[in-house]
């Protein structure tokens, strides 16, 4: 999260790039070269490459135990990779800001800091001085129209709304992209209808590239730009399937004949990729 | 709403048994008067003796207990946080501290006589070393079962190894260190009562309880005996308003 990279922002690193499954056109924002990863005796990725469009939100889906999460923390550093790179712009990870929401909030916020002071804690390890602190996560929330009572604890909170702190928390330092690990799964399911629509929000407000891990198809197809399809390990790229159905989407998008062919689609590829092990 | 009140006075229901069993078991003579005086020849023995010897006793022996808690937080607590904040460092230590641990403190007096001779530093050092092993190792398991995610949201939110330890592993480990805190202050209270007894003591409580009973006076043994109970009950009682107050989040 080193604000060191900034300078280097305006002559990103030239990236040649092999073939990879990505983004007809545009310049990507992320591309990962080569990555390899096994756990004892399952090869869970081999030489795999992807771009990441710029802007978009992605959603990976797959089969269980696929290494879907492990693509996601891979990237973000949080796991060593055997092998291969991943770079943002050219950047290494260390040199960006990123965010990052945990799919267990619970375990994931600090029960001791009131909600505001969740949200401002990176920008205290930015060494930002308190009142711009304070100002920056202000403009936050009140840029995202999201109505909390910060003061409250984050146990004083339900499910839903401590996601929702953990997302701004992740969001407040401006981040170049945005990794979510399955973060409605421990939603029940009318919080996390409520969720998706907020998040869809903050999407379209803050533009920035985001990767989603879900479990559920529905969401994975409602919310992204892009679904990327994984296969069982070692993981391929099955589909990077766009999403064509614009935004602001809603519950009449769900039952749109494009968006329920794309979402048929997925469901073709995932399926297909389910049997052949 | 009365019956919300009504559940607030179900502690009380068993103070007013007892003492409604004391004051018949007394004024019936079930029981000898010697040995069991009455609840208000008792209380009228506090209530003097408070306001005199007892009083003196009863705060030689806070004082001390204090001390001893003292002393074992300012040693247990940053030492608990460098063991628990390596799981290495404390396997290995672990042995030592468990067999320490249960090694009965009162075992300890003759050689802290030896070391400290006949006065208040063996009774607090004594206290002070069972009370710290309680803290210790309680501690030590807070920082040690920090939330992994937590840890992790922290590091990824930029924070330096020192900034997780303060920010994160020293939060986290608080209710654990609070309950080792509650269970050190009553062990050191234990002791010090105990020492106070036989270890060539002249004041506090546990010198006056057995001062009483050699001068077989029972009133002012069970008035004594019913101040290290409040004592006791109180040292609790003001860890577990501290730990509410400051550690807010502790069970949630």
């Amino acid at each position: 999260m080193s604000m060191a990279g900034q300078a280097l922002r305006q002559t990103p690193a030239a990236v040649e790039s092999p073939s990879a499954v990505g983004t007809g056109g545009r310049r990507p924002h992320v591309t990962i070269r080569g990555l390899s990863k096994r756990f004892d005796n399952a090869v869970i990725y081999d030489k795999f490459n992807l771009d990441i469009p710029r802007g978009e939100l992605i959603s990976v889906f797959g089969p269980n135990g696929c290494g879907k999460s492990t693509l996601i923390n891979m990237i973000a550093g949080l796991m060593p990779m055997d092998a291969g790179e991943v770079l943002f712009d050219g950047m290494h990870i260390g040199d960006i800001k990123f965010g990052y929401v945990f799919q267990n909030y619970r375990e994931a916020l600090f029960p001791w800091l009131r909600a505001f002071d969740n949200i401002a804690y990176p920008l205290k390890m930015m060494k930002v001085p308190p009142a711009e602190r304070r100002a920056r996560t202000e403009a936050l929330v009140a840029r995202l129209g999201i109505k909390l009572d910060l003061n409250l604890y984050p146990y004083q909170m339900s499910g839903g709304q401590q996601q929702l702190v953990s997302i701004m928390r992740a969001l407040v330092v401006e981040p170049e992209i945005l990794f979510l690990d399955e973060p409605f799964s421990a939603l029940d399911y009318e919080m996390t209808l409520f969720m998706r629509e907020q998040l869809q929000r903050v999407f379209i407000e803050s533009g920035t590239t985001m990767v989603l891990v879900s479990h559920d198809l529905e969401e994975a197809v409602y919310l992204a730009d892009r679904v990327l399809l994984l296969s069982r390990h070692p993981a391929r790229v099955a589909d990077f399937k766009a999403v064509a159905a614009a935004r602001p989407r809603s519950v009449a998008t769900l039952s749109d004949p494009d968006f329920v062919q794309t979402k048929a689609h997925c469901l073709d590829v995932f399926q297909r990729e389910v049997r052949r092990s | 709403m009365s019956a919300r009140r009504y559940e607030a006075l179900l502690p009380m229901i068993g103070v007013a048994a007892l003492f409604a069993i004391w004051f018949v078991a007394t004024a019936r003579q079930w029981v000898d008067p010697v040995l069991l005086p009455s609840p208000a020849s008792t209380f009228k023995a506090l209530w003097s003796g408070m306001h005199g010897p007892l009083g003196f006793d009863f705060v030689k022996t806070v004082y001390r207990t204090a001390a001893a808690t003292l002393i074992a937080a300012v040693i247990a607590i940053p030492l608990g946080i460098l063991l628990g904040s390596s799981e290495k460092v404390y396997r290995s230590l672990e042995f030592v501290i468990d067999f320490f641990r249960s090694t009965p403190a009162s075992a300890m007096f003759p050689l802290f006589l030896v070391l400290f001779g006949v006065g208040d530093e063996t009774k607090i050092s004594v206290a002070a070393f069972g009370a710290i092993l309680v803290i210790l190792f309680n501690v030590a398991y807070g920082v040690m079962n920090a939330r992994k995610t937590r840890l992790l949201a922290a590091k990824v939110m930029g924070a330096s190894r020192l900034r997780v330890l303060f920010d994160v592993m020293l939060l986290e480990s608080m209710p654990q260190t609070f309950v080792g805190l509650r269970n050190g202050v009553s062990l050191a209270l234990v002791i010090i009562v105990v020492a106070e007894m036989f270890i060539g003591s002249q004041d506090g409580l546990g010198h006056s309880v057995f001062e009483a009973q050699q001068l077989f006076d029972m009133p002012r043994m069970y008035a004594a005996i019913f101040a290290a109970g409040v004592l006791g009950y109180g040292l609790n009682l003001m860890f577990l308003l501290v730990e509410r107050r400051f550690v807010h989040w502790s069970g949630k």
